[in-house]
């Protein structure tokens, strides 16, 4: 599984371009006695970018979590409503979280790369999944999931040193190159950029560009600018609740929604 | 001061201000400064007090490592050995070797005749050089009939002399006469009676002589309880941290085993002592005195410290590990196993061998379950009657003898000397493993 494009689960580009990936309908999550995401219904197409903005608080994270049901681990969570990846219930008892999360890949706020060496870092999940039965093998994946992010070039030499060594800016693509190498269909990234650099955040934006050919990608942003650039459809969530969904150029020019555009003009100055 | 019209007023303002801040800036810096001199008093009343400790017990201690041995010409008598002439191994098991080093010491000085003076004279020799002349007949048999000359344990009255821990002027009523203090002035003079290197101290079991009392019976008796300890403490203590801090649902059951963990820390160790009593003696029927039961009851008392310090220690591993390894599909054992134990290990490492060095020195609970008994052979093995070296220290320090008192220190030295090297394990350890992330 070394071509990304190949794999059984991302199909050729043009003939779903409008195939939705995973659709949310009616999804509540409650902290405790806290409703913290109110009534989301949201389709995430394949092979597009997806934006959540919304101001600090308003459960953008926690929808990303549900996603890849990162919040089993949190105590206290609960999701209600349905989630569906490919019209398969992502809450379905028979389904192991181990599996979603194979198949769901997530890149933190944080960049967070095991205290390891670069190498290791991006091949532990392919190891854990089985993905590879020869050291060549795994080599192959390891050299072009860091191609892929955009890495390689700096890191070829060094794949040994330590992944906490890197700056910022490459331990986060390295974060991306870890979680592309299981070869998800789905990556959901939170605030991917916010400890970056100008420079490296448009490095990593250019990055996700690329990546849509081959995934669906989900990302939280607080830069107008760069949901702008990077999405093809953006959500508006306030309060917990979706107030807007819509094509990014729509969303931007002619946002519908009064408190959308507060936000967005908001940002702007 | 940005706006015009408060030009007027500012200089007067601007003054008080600054004295009041000068003098609260002052007030902090004392403040620093008091704080900074009372920890450096504690720290040099601390130290004193561990150079205190050092120097009395190396002082009284460091001449138990050398002892006095006499240097004799002794015939290997026929007569006296083997009156039969048959080599039989029984004969020569039985023999009074003694006597031929006492004979030794009767040609050294023919003036002692009288019974009182051959009893005061043959006070000079340990009982020990009775076995030390037996072993070399035994390994070699070929030596009876010559005259060898042999070092043998001088008796403990003489190390004392020697050592000067007893004064060269007899007293009245005291453990040694003037003619005895004669004849070792003479034997020093001859260069017959010097100090060695003590290796009994090192290589024998516990006695009542105490030039002929060694520690390796404590010593080995304290290497198998704590090879009993570290083989259950540690898989014990790591497993129960692990499941308690990953895997457990919080509730109040596992609160309640929480505050269990924590105050069973805090129970006194003797109070082990008497579980161990209760539980391995008395209702499973495991031997008294054996080295087995007494790891078994320190595992009791280190476990809680055990599985507190490893807690800490997997509560210290950033959760963002376990995020970025669960977001990857990692199950929850993989996650664990993989990326927060080897993060957790220094500290877990730490903790335990603390606990580990805590309960080597640990004396209370060992006198419950009878491992404070008299045990002369050194064991072979966990189920051997034995005592430990801090029980050991104990029993030495109750003995009477003044030359118990130098044996007292030099026990404790050892034991201080094997704690410093647990730590300075522990530190190299933590060292090691310690990453950055
Ligand atoms: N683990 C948690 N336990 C309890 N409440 C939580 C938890 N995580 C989030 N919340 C609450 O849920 C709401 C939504 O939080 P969420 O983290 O999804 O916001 P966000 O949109 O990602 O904000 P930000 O942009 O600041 O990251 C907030 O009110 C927050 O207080
Ligand atoms: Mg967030």
């Amino acid at each position: 599984m070394n071509s990304f494009a190949n794999t059984p689960h991302s199909k050729p580009l043009e003939t779903d371009r409008r195939m939705v990936k995973v659709s949310a309908r009616d999804v509540c999550v409650r902290y405790g006695d806290k409703l913290a995401l109110k009534h989301v219904d949201l389709d995430m197409e394949c092979n597009q970018v997806t934006a959540l903005i919304g101001p600090s608080g308003c459960g953008k994270s926690t929808f990303l979590r549900c996603i890849n049901r990162m919040n089993d681990l949190i105590e206290g969570a609960s999701v209600s409503g349905s989630l569906m990846l490919d019209g398969q219930d992502i809450y379905d008892r028979e389904l192991d979280p181990v599996l979603l999360r194979a198949r769901v890949g997530m890149v933190f706020q944080k960049p967070n790369p095991f205290p390891k060496s670069i190498y290791e870092n991006v091949a532990y999940g392919p190891r854990i999944h089985g993905m590879a039965n020869t050291r060549d093998e795994l080599d192959e994946i390891v050299m072009t999931s860091l191609e892929k992010a955009g890495l390689l070039a700096e890191v070829k030499d060094r794949l040994e040193e330590s992944g906490t060594g890197l700056s910022g800016g490459q331990q986060q693509r390295l974060c991306i190159a870890r979680a592309i190498a299981v070869s998800p269909e789905v990556i959901l990234m939170d605030e991917p950029c916010s400890a970056l650099d100008p420079i490296a955040t448009a490095k990593v934006e250019e990055l996700i560009d690329e990546l849509r050919q081959n995934f669906t990608i989900v990302i939280v942003t607080h830069s107008m600018q760069q949901a702008a650039r990077v999405s093809q459809k953006t959500a508006f969530f306030h309060l917990g609740e979706l107030i807007e969904v819509g094509e990014t150029e729509e969303m931007f020019t002619t946002p519908r929604h009064s408190l959308t555009q507060g936000y967005i003009t908001g940002r702007f100055g | 001061m940005t706006e015009m019209s408060q030009t007027v007023t500012a200089p007067t303002d601007a003054a008080a201000r600054k004295a009041r801040q000068d003098a609260r800036l002052r007030k902090r810096h004392a403040a620093e400064r008091r704080f900074r001199a009372l920890g450096i008093a504690s720290i040099i009343i601390a130290l004193t007090f561990l150079g205190l400790l050092f120097t009395t017990i190396i002082g009284k201690g460091y001449t138990a490592f050398m002892q006095s041995h006499l240097t004799l010409e002794v015939y290997f008598d026929p007569a006296e050995i083997d009156p039969a002439g048959t080599r039989d191994p029984q004969a020569l098991a039985t023999a009074n070797y003694i006597a031929l080093a006492r004979q030794s010491l009767q040609d050294l000085f023919p003036e002692a005749t009288s019974r009182n003076d051959r009893r005061q004279m043959n006070a000079l020799l340990s009982v020990g050089a009775d076995l030390e002349l037996r072993r070399m007949v035994e390994a070699n048999p070929e030596i009876i009939g010559t005259t060898q000359r042999v070092v043998l344990p001088a008796s403990a009255d003489v190390d004392m002399v020697v050592k000067g821990h007893i004064g060269r002027d007899a007293v009245e009523g005291g453990r040694v006469s003037q003619q005895q203090l004669d004849w070792i002035a003479h034997l020093e003079a001859q260069d017959m009676l010097a100090l060695q290197f003590n290796t009994r101290f090192f290589t024998a079991g516990d006695s009542r002589e105490p030039e002929l009392a060694g520690i390796k019976g404590a010593v080995m008796g304290s290497f198998y309880a704590m090879l009993v300890t570290v083989a259950l403490s540690f898989p014990l203590g790591v497993a129960t941290a692990i499941y308690l801090e990953e895997f457990a649902p919080k509730n109040r059951w596992t609160d309640l085993i929480e505050v269990n963990i924590n105050n069973l820390a805090a129970v006194p160790s003797i109070v082990f002592g008497l579980l161990g009593l209760a539980v391995f003696l008395q209702f499973f029927n495991l031997p008294r005195s054996a080295p087995l039961v007494g790891g078994l009851v320190l595992t009791l008392m280190s476990l809680p410290t055990i599985i507190i310090a490893s807690r800490a220690a997997l509560k210290a591993v950033p959760p963002s590990i376990r995020q970025a390894a669960t977001g990857l599909g990692a199950s929850k054992l993989q996650v664990v196993l993989h990326h927060v134990l080897p993060l957790a290990m220094p500290g877990i490492l730490t903790g335990t061998i603390i606990a580990l060095a805590q309960a080597l020195g640990e004396t209370a609970p060992l006198l419950m379950i009878g491992m404070v008994a008299f045990v002369v052979d050194i064991p072979g093995g966990p189920f051997d009657p034995a005592t430990a070296l801090p029980v050991q220290i104990f029993l030495w320090a109750d003995a009477p003898e003044r030359a118990f008192v130098e044996r007292t220190s030099a026990a404790i030295i050892v034991l201080l000397g094997f704690l410093a090297v647990m730590n300075i394990v522990a530190i190299i350890l933590r060292k090691k493993f310690e990453r950055r992330w």
